[in-house]
């Protein structure tokens, strides 16, 4: 095991009851890069960040965060390992009673014990990064989706994390908000010396702020590469995915029975 | 047939079992809140907060509510006791049907459909957007800050509208009976204080409310916190909340009656 | 919702539901006796039969209250009730031979205990005991005597 991969991932099997999700995943995050997990819907990507965050417990393999292996903290142990993270949530899951100021404001006041002061000195500056600080006293109801995500990005990189995962950053926004949601993964990514796991179907916004690639199916790990290797890559499922193919190795239609025969079309004449 | 009564049977001994699982869910629940709730001691600032938005707005519909109650006992108990000559005992019968019976049950009602729904609605659409799980990862326990203030709020605050109800409803009781049906003032009051015991009733109907209050909270946030985390998940466990409230309410009433007006 | 409009309110909410409270003990309940209750002494006395004389009745003399029954037991010797009296301080000059009695007010009310002093100049002090005392009347009794006594008399007409 290296010291310059900040999150290493060998083996893992996760299920939901007798559900499987994950069967076998090797995944390892350089330090420092941008890396993105892609797969289609409902493959197992959030669940993924989920063990990642420790908030789930894998049936077999191990997750390894900073050198510390996840399932096996006590809780005040993966408590403070999770400062070390920041978590941006599909929809921002920004707290819808407190303002704007507040929200940001929220995991220094419960994490640390600095002064009232500083903490609004930070929450200005985290603001000021994300373009909003003329915000502050907004409440998350006021704001738009593209808003609410910067929001809740500047309060997942509010105590500087190492890590910064981020779920389906992309999904339900408008092409500006895109992209500067898109830029400032990649630029607080590198302002703060961090790492940042991308969970993502969104193949065009990614790409532009990738160092590194995963692609998902059916709970495992079936290509990786950097952005250019996979759009050049022939593999038939790595090829449907980057081009928006309808039908490839993943067929359009769901296993079913032969068509003609469910109509009751007697197609092969009698 | 055979295998319609056996379904049956079997509908019924699975229906028993997830009740019982849920039951033992929320009282471990329960212990877990308790646990975490050395947060409410250290920074009482999260439980002021949440006994406003339980407490403090509850208040108009629990004064209106107590007020007339009050009066509607003032003047059937009048219409009763004037046929028996005895409308100076008016006072007891309002004193007493409030203090022991009437205030505790109807401001929990009340305090579990307007209060008790509301926090159920709030944890669960905190879950169905994520926003526990948000606090999670930010290290933050979800239980110690959202769900035990919310909690120690609803056990606060329902003594406290109890006593408000209750005394509203009192002079409700005298408006009509006094000022409006012309009962002696003296009498009203003085029979009042001959048989109202502190201890036997006015305690008793405060510790009534007590226990009420932790059993609303305690559904309340419950119901919350294990909603399915979609719009109709949310819907259906507030619905649950006030039922399930109410049912509770009335039955612990009986218990709680029986054990302390036994020997009267 | 800014904190401090927010404090206020639950400060006024608290002081309203203490108010409330405060109201209900004092004014409807009578724990304002108890808690202005001033000092006693205590006088006891025996009883053939108490009727329904509960713990807390209220003593009265020349109909005002002087003290509260405070506990009610049984002597098995003499077969008689044997109750407790705790008797405001300032009401001590009650003399040896008071009279105690079991009243009911109006038909169906309370029972109380009526104390009605007698003339000896030797006075009773705490702890002692009441001697001369008149049991309960029992309403079965009232009508039991009266229908023997209906029985005894010769047939009218």
């Amino acid at each position: 095991m290296s010291s310059d991969n900040f999150v290493e991932i060998s083996g893992l099997h996760f299920g939901y009851g007798r559900r499987n999700i994950l069967k076998g995943l090797d995944l390892q995050v350089p330090r420092g890069q941008v890396v993105s997990i892609m797969g289609g819907s409902g493959c197992g990507k959030t669940t993924l960040l989920r063990l990642i965050g420790g908030a789930l417990r894998p049936s077999a393999g191990t997750v390894t965060v900073d050198g510390e292996s996840v399932a096996s903290l006590d809780r005040d142990r993966l408590y403070r390992l999770r400062r070390k993270m920041g978590m941006l949530f599909q929809f921002g899951a920004l707290f819808t009673d407190l303002s704007v100021f507040d929200n940001v404001a929220f995991p220094m006041r419960e994490r640390t014990s600095l002064p009232e002061p500083v903490v609004r000195d930070l929450v200005l500056m985290k603001l000021h990064a994300v373009g909003l600080r003329g915000a502050a006293k907004l409440m998350p109801g006021e704001l738009s989706g593209g808003m609410a995500r910067r929001v809740a990005l500047a309060r997942a990189v509010a105590l500087d994390p190492d890590l910064i995962m981020y779920d389906e950053p992309f999904t339900g926004l408008d092409p500006i908000s895109l992209g500067v949601i898109g830029n400032l993964i990649r630029t607080l990514n590198d302002a703060l010396g961090a790492t940042s796991i991308v969970v993502t179907h969104d193949v065009r916004e990614s790409m532009k702020i990738l160092d590194y690639c995963y692609l998902m199916a059916e709970g495992q790990i079936v290509a990786r590469g950097t952005p250019s290797e996979m759009l050049a890559s022939d593999k038939p499922y790595v090829r449907q995915f980057f081009h928006g193919e309808m039908d490839g190795a993943v067929p359009f239609h769901y296993p079913s029975a032969d068509y003609g025969a469910e109509l009751g079309l007697d197609v092969h004449g009698r | 047939m055979v295998d319609k009564g056996w379904l049956t049977i079997r509908g019924v001994g699975r229906y028993a079992i997830e009740a019982f699982l849920r039951l033992g869910y929320a009282t471990r629940f329960l212990g877990l809140t308790l646990a975490h709730s050395q947060v409410c001691l250290r920074r009482p600032r999260l439980v002021v907060r949440e006994v406003y938005f339980s407490g403090v707005l509850s208040l108009v519909i629990i004064l209106v509510s107590g007020l007339f109650v009050g009066m509607v006992l003032g003047l059937q108990g009048y219409q009763t006791l004037k046929t028996y000559g005895s409308e100076s005992a008016l006072g007891v019968l309002v004193a007493l049907s409030l203090l022991r019976e009437l205030g505790p049950v109807i401001t929990a009602l009340l305090f579990a459909s307007r209060a008790g729904s509301a926090v159920t609605a709030e944890i669960g659409l905190m879950k169905a957007t994520e926003q526990l799980r948000a606090m999670e990862m930010m290290a933050v326990d979800p239980i110690a800050r959202v769900v035990a203030p919310r909690f120690w709020a609803g056990v606060i605050s329902t003594p406290l509208l109890t006593a408000m109800f209750t005394a509203m409803g009192i002079y409700g009781g005298y408006l009509v009976g006094v000022v409006l049906l012309g009962v002696d003032e003296g009498s009203f009051w003085s029979q009042m204080q001959s048989s109202v015991d502190f201890r036997e009733d006015v305690v008793n109907g405060m510790l009534k409310s007590l226990v009420f209050g932790f059993a609303i909270s305690w559904i309340a946030v419950f119901e919350g916190y294990d909603a399915p985390p979609t719009a109709e998940g949310v819907s259906g466990a507030t619905t649950r909340t006030v039922v399930t409230s109410a049912l509770t309410i009335l039955f612990l009433d009986y218990i709680l009656t029986s054990l302390m007006f036994r020997g009267i | 919702m800014e904190r401090s409009s927010l404090d206020v309110w639950v400060g006024l909410f608290v002081v309203g539901g203490v108010l409330a409270l405060l109201i209900l003990a004092l004014k409807v309940g009578n724990a304002g006796d108890l808690l202005s209750a001033g000092p006693t002494y205590t006088l006891s006395a025996n009883f053939e039969n108490i009727g329904g004389l509960k713990a807390k009745a209220a003593v009265r003399s020349a109909g005002v209250v002087v003290g509260r029954v405070a506990t009610i037991d049984y002597d098995p010797d003499t077969f008689n009730a044997v109750v407790t009296m705790k008797i405001d301080q300032r009401f001590n000059k009650f003399p040896r031979d008071t009279f105690a009695s079991i009243y009911t007010s109006g038909l169906l009310g309370e029972q109380y205990i009526g104390l009605a002093p007698g003339g000896d100049e030797k006075l009773l002090a705490a702890g002692d005991r009441i001697t001369k005392t008149q049991k309960a009347v029992v309403l079965e009794d009232l009508i039991g005597q009266f229908l023997t006594s209906r029985a005894g008399e010769p047939a009218t007409k």
